[in-house]
C-alpha cells in the first residue's frame, strides 16, 4: 500500500485544521455553532482571487516565485482576502447575530446561520457563476521525498505556513492581552466584565480572526483543487469533527483534529473507496460525542 | 461618621428581569478607608445590590456614586478604570488560566511598566500564590482561590474594594487568615465593602454594618453595636448559638 495517502491526508488536514480553528474560537466565545464558517473558507478563496486578478489586471502578469504555482500577487492578495473576510465575518455579525444574541437562544443563532450559509453561496453564485475558478493553470510536478510520497511544491508550501499561523494562534492565546481575553470570556463572560475586559471587542477581534484563518484555508483549498462556491460548505462536516474531536476551545486540538480527519479520510479512500470519504468524518465525530464529548484537548465538559 | 464618602448607593432599585426588583430601594454609603459589612439572611439581595453596583445587574431607579464620579450607568467593564474592584460570590478566578496569567489579565489597566511589580508585589503579599503561580487555578485549594480572588481584584490598586462572601466554604482557620488578610489591605488604604455570611468574623473587623432583608435597609449601625444587640444578633446574625457562616460552596 502506497503512503501516498499519508501526505495527502496531512494536507487535507492541515487546511480543516486550520477552519476548524475559527471555528472552535467562534464556538467557545459566541456559544453557537456556526454554519457559515465553511462559506467564510469559499468567500476567502474567491476574494484572494478577485485581488489577486485585480492586481495582475492592473500591473500586468507577474512572474511565479519558482518551483510554485504563484507569485507575489497571490501573497498580497492573500494578505487583503484575510483581512477582507474576516470583515465580511465582523459584518455579518453586527447585521445578523448582534441583534440575535440580545434574544438569548443559542437556536436560534443556528438556524440563523444556517440560513445566512445559504444567502452567502447564493451570493458567490450570482457574482462568480457556478464554474469552477483556478488560481493558476500552471502544472505542478509532485517531489518524490521518499517512501513513494510526492508533494507538490505548493502543498509543502501551504503545509509551512499552516504551521507558521498555528504557532502565531499560539502565541497570540498565550501571550497577548487580546488572546488571554478572548480566552477569558471564553470561560466567563461575566467575570471578563468584571475584570476590565470589554466582551464587545472581543467578539469584534474572534470574528475577525475566525474570518482571516478562514481565508487561508481557502486558499490552501483554491490551490489544491477548483474553486466553488460550494467548496467550503462541503467542508462544514470535517472542520466540525475536527473542532469537537479536539476539544471545543483548544487551536491545538482543532489542529491536530484537522490532521486525524484529513488522514483518515485520505486513508479511507485508499482502503475502502472515495464512496465512503465523507463518512469518515461523520464516524469520527459521533465516536468522539459518545466516547469522550470534550474532545481530546477540551477543558470543559462539553 | 465624618470621614469623607468612597461610595454611596442611594435608594437603589435592581434586579434580573424588568419590573421583577430583588432589591427595593437600598441605601449604603461607605467611607473612605472604611470597611462596611453587608449582612443579611439568604437571598435578602445581598449579592444582587452588589452586582447592581458592579454594573452587571440592570438599575431600574437610584444612583451609585464612586467618589464624586456618578456610575450608576458605568458599563462592568469600566468600573475596573474607576478604581471599583469586584470579588463576585463564585467562579471568581480563571480555572483555566494559571495564577499568574489571572494576575496579568486583571492587570491590563496599570501602565505597561508597572505591571510586572504589581505581579511580584500580589505574590509577596500572598505567598502561598507565589509558590503556585503555574498551577491552573482551577486546582488551587478553595482558601488559595478565595486568595488569588482577592489578589486578582487588587491588581488594578482599587479605591474600593467589593467582596461577596469571600469566606464561604472555608475552613475557620482560612476564614481567620481571609480576614486578616482583609484587615491588612485596609490598612494599605483600600475602602473595602464586604458581604458575609460569616456575621461573627466580619463584624470583628468592620467599622460599620448594614443589615438587608428583603431586598430594603432593615437595620444599620456600628459594628460593634450590632454585635452586642441581642435582638439583631437573634434575628438576623445567627450569633445566638453555634458558628454562623461557613456554609456557601466555592464554585461549581
Ligand atoms: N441570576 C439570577 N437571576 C434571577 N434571579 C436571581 C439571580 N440571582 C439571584 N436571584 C434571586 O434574587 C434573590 C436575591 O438573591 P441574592 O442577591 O443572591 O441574595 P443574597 O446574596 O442576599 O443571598 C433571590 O430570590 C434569588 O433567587
Ligand atoms: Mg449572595
Amino acid at each position: 500500500m502506497s503512503l501516498q495517502f499519508l501526505a495527502d491526508g496531512l494536507f487535507a488536514g492541515a487546511l480543516i485544521g486550520l477552519g476548524a480553528v475559527g471555528l472552535t474560537l467562534t464556538y467557545s466565545i459566541l456559544r453557537f455553532s456556526n454554519f457559515t464558517h465553511g462559506d467564510f473558507i469559499s468567500w476567502g478563496a474567491y476574494l484572494a482571487l478577485g485581488v489577486v486578478s485585480a492586481l495582475t489586471g492592473w500591473i500586468g502578469p507577474a512572474a511565479r516565485f519558482m518551483p510554485f504555482s504563484f507569485g507575489w500577487p497571490l501573497i498580497v492578495g492573500g494578505l487583503f482576502a484575510m483581512a477582507l473576510t474576516g470583515l465580511l465575518a465582523l459584518a455579518l455579525d453586527a447585521a445578523l447575530f448582534k441583534p440575535l444574541r440580545r434574544t438569548g437562544h443559542g437556536i436560534v443563532m443556528v438556524i440563523a446561520s444556517f440560513g445566512a450559509s445559504l444567502a452567502l453561496r447564493a451570493m458567490l453564485e450570482f457574482l462568480f457563476t457556478s464554474e469552477p475558478a483556478y488560481f493558476s493553470r500552471a502544472i505542478q510536478i509532485a517531489i518524490p521525498i521518499g517512501f513513494g510520497i510526492r508533494v507538490t511544491p505548493d502543498q509543502a508550501a501551504m503545509m509551512g505556513l499552516a504551521l507558521v499561523v498555528v504557532i502565531a494562534m499560539h502565541l497570540l492565546l498565550t501571550r497577548t492581552h487580546i488572546g488571554r481575553s478572548m480566552r477569558a470570556v471564553s470561560e466567563n463572560p461575566a467575570l471578563a466584565r468584571v475584570v476590565g475586559i470589554d466582551v464587545a471587542a472581543v467578539i469584534r477581534a474572534t470574528w475577525l480572526i475566525g474570518g482571516a484563518l478562514a481565508c487561508v484555508s481557502g486558499i490552501m483549498l483554491g490551490l489544491t483543487v477548483q474553486i466553488r462556491p460550494q467548496m467550503g460548505f462541503d467542508l462544514l462536516l470535517p472542520l466540525f469533527a475536527a473542532a469537537i474531536l479536539g476539544g471545543i476551545g483548544s487551536v491545538w486540538g482543532a489542529i491536530i483534529g484537522g490532521l486525524i480527519v484529513g488522514i483518515a479520510e485520505a486513508g479511507a479512500v485508499q482502503v475502502i473507496g472515495s464512496e465512503y470519504r465523507s463518512a469518515v468524518a461523520f464516524v469520527l465525530l459521533i465516536a468522539m460525542l459518545l466516547v469522550r464529548p470534550r474532545g481530546l484537548f477540551g477543558v470543559r465538559e462539553g | 461618621m465624618t470621614a469623607p464618602v468612597a461610595l454611596v448607593a442611594r435608594d437603589i432599585e435592581a434586579g434580573y428581569e424588568p419590573g421583577l426588583p430583588i432589591v427595593k430601594g437600598a441605601t449604603i454609603t461607605v467611607g473612605h478607608g472604611e470597611i462596611v459589612a453587608l449582612l443579611g439572611p439568604n437571598g435578602a439581595g445581598k449579592s444582587t445590590l452588589m452586582k447592581a453596583i458592579a454594573g452587571l445587574v440592570p438599575i431600574s431607579r437610584g444612583a451609585v456614586l464612586l467618589g464624586d464620579v456618578d456610575i450608576t450607568r458605568t458599563a462592568a467593564h469600566r468600573m475596573v478604570r474607576r478604581g471599583l474592584a469586584f470579588v463576585p460570590q463564585t467562579e471568581n478566578v480563571f480555572t483555566t488560566m494559571s495564577v499568574e496569567e489571572n494576575l496579568v489579565l486583571a492587570g491590563h489597566i496599570a501602565p505597561a511598566g508597572t505591571r510586572a511589580a504589581r505581579v511580584a508585589a500580589m505574590l509577596a503579599l500572598f505567598p502561598d500564590l507565589a509558590r503556585q503561580r503555574r498551577l491552573a487555578a482551577g486546582r488551587l485549594s478553595g482558601g488559595q482561590r478565595q486568595m488569588l480572588a482577592v489578589a486578582r481584584a487588587l491588581m488594578i490598586e482599587p479605591s474600593v474594594l467589593m467582596l461577596d462572601e469571600p469566606s464561604a466554604g472555608l475552613s475557620p482557620k482560612l476564614v481567620g487568615e481571609v480576614f486578616a488578610k482583609l484587615s491588612e489591605i485596609r490598612a494599605s488604604g483600600v475602602t473595602i465593602l464586604l458581604v458575609e455570611q460569616n456575621a461573627r468574623a466580619a463584624l470583628a473587623i468592620a467599622d460599620r454594618a448594614y443589615i438587608l432583608a428583603d431586598g430594603r435597609n432593615r437595620h444599620e449601625g456600628a459594628a460593634a453595636a450590632l454585635a452586642a444587640d441581642p435582638d439583631i444578633a437573634a434575628h438576623y446574625l445567627g450569633l445566638g448559638g453555634a458558628d454562623a457562616g461557613v456554609g456557601g460552596r466555592i464554585a461549581p
